[in-house]
């Protein structure tokens, strides 16, 4: 089966506890994920929302695994473009792996169909937002352009 | 810094063979490639095309995805943009800066002086 994907490996320095801290404390993902936060229970089967700061619903889902501090993995429908909402459900992947003393992290972000216009949209958005997150952790400061949508 | 450099290190050898080249190419053509999908495309040997794969995923070039018993290969964009952000812009910004520094000089001598220095 035709696939598209979007794979984005980075090494962060930093502890595999404080990666996942950022990844889902709204303090931290204001900082880098264009102001928005996550809203959810974080346990498997919850429903998770993606909020910008303007109270707009970007994002939404399920959590189909989740493994603190070591793996996330999330069901993933757009929620504010026709186009892309029309495509339904992707699936996300953070894995973070200790590796010295960086933290190797992978972001896998794939869809049932070829030439998916949601990866090719998000293949855009997580490149920023990961060097935003990556700068943010090693600096105490994330990237101007991510703090806000 | 140290583990940066080492890092890059593994990735200017990685790009400085012809073959593992084509297999970023091939990659970048059609992304999540099994092993045996990559063989069928390319002109050498599966023995070959493995080694290649195993020092592009040491230079991080290449993220591999295990499904199962499949396993995909991706093109991980982070080193090439590392590279570019490190060695080629830097660069270019100088270049810039030379031009405009040119520019400046030969307005300059169009000028009429006021004083000798």
């Amino acid at each position: 089966m035709e696939k598209s994907a979007f794979v984005y490996v980075t090494y962060i320095r930093t502890t595999p506890e404080k990666l996942w801290e950022a990844l889902t404390q709204p303090e931290f993902t204001k900082q880098f994920f264009f102001g928005c936060t996550m809203e959810t229970e974080w346990k498997a089967g919850a429903a998770w929302k993606l909020v910008g700061s303007d109270g707009e619903l970007k994002d939404a889902g399920e959590i189909l695994e989740i493994d603190p501090p070591r793996r996330l993995v999330l069901s993933w429908r757009n929620e504010f473009k026709p186009e892309l909402m029309a495509e339904g459900e992707s699936r996300m992947t953070y894995e973070l792996e200790p590796d010295g003393e960086t933290v190797k992290f992978t972001v896998l972000h794939e869809m049932d169909q070829p030439e998916s216009k949601l990866i090719r949209a998000v293949s855009n958005g997580w490149p920023l937002i990961l060097s935003s997150l990556k700068t943010l952790l090693e600096t105490g400061e994330s990237l101007e352009d991510t703090r806000s949508s | 810094m140290v583990a940066f450099y080492r890092r890059m290190d593994a990735v200017f050898k990685a790009l400085a063979d012809a073959s593992r080249r084509t297999l970023l190419d091939e990659l970048h053509r059609e992304n999540g490639r099994t092993l045996g999908d990559l063989c069928g495309r390319l002109d050498m040997t599966r023995q070959a095309v493995t080694k290649h794969l195993r020092v592009l995923e040491e230079a991080s070039l290449v993220a591999v995805v295990r499904r199962g018993r499949e396993k995909r290969h991706f093109l991980n964009p982070v080193p090439i943009h590392e590279i570019a952000e490190r060695w080629i812009r830097k660069y270019e910004r100088s270049r810039l800066d030379a031009l405009s520094e040119l520019k400046r000089g030969l307005e300059q001598q169009n000028q009429p002086k006021i004083k000798p220095e």
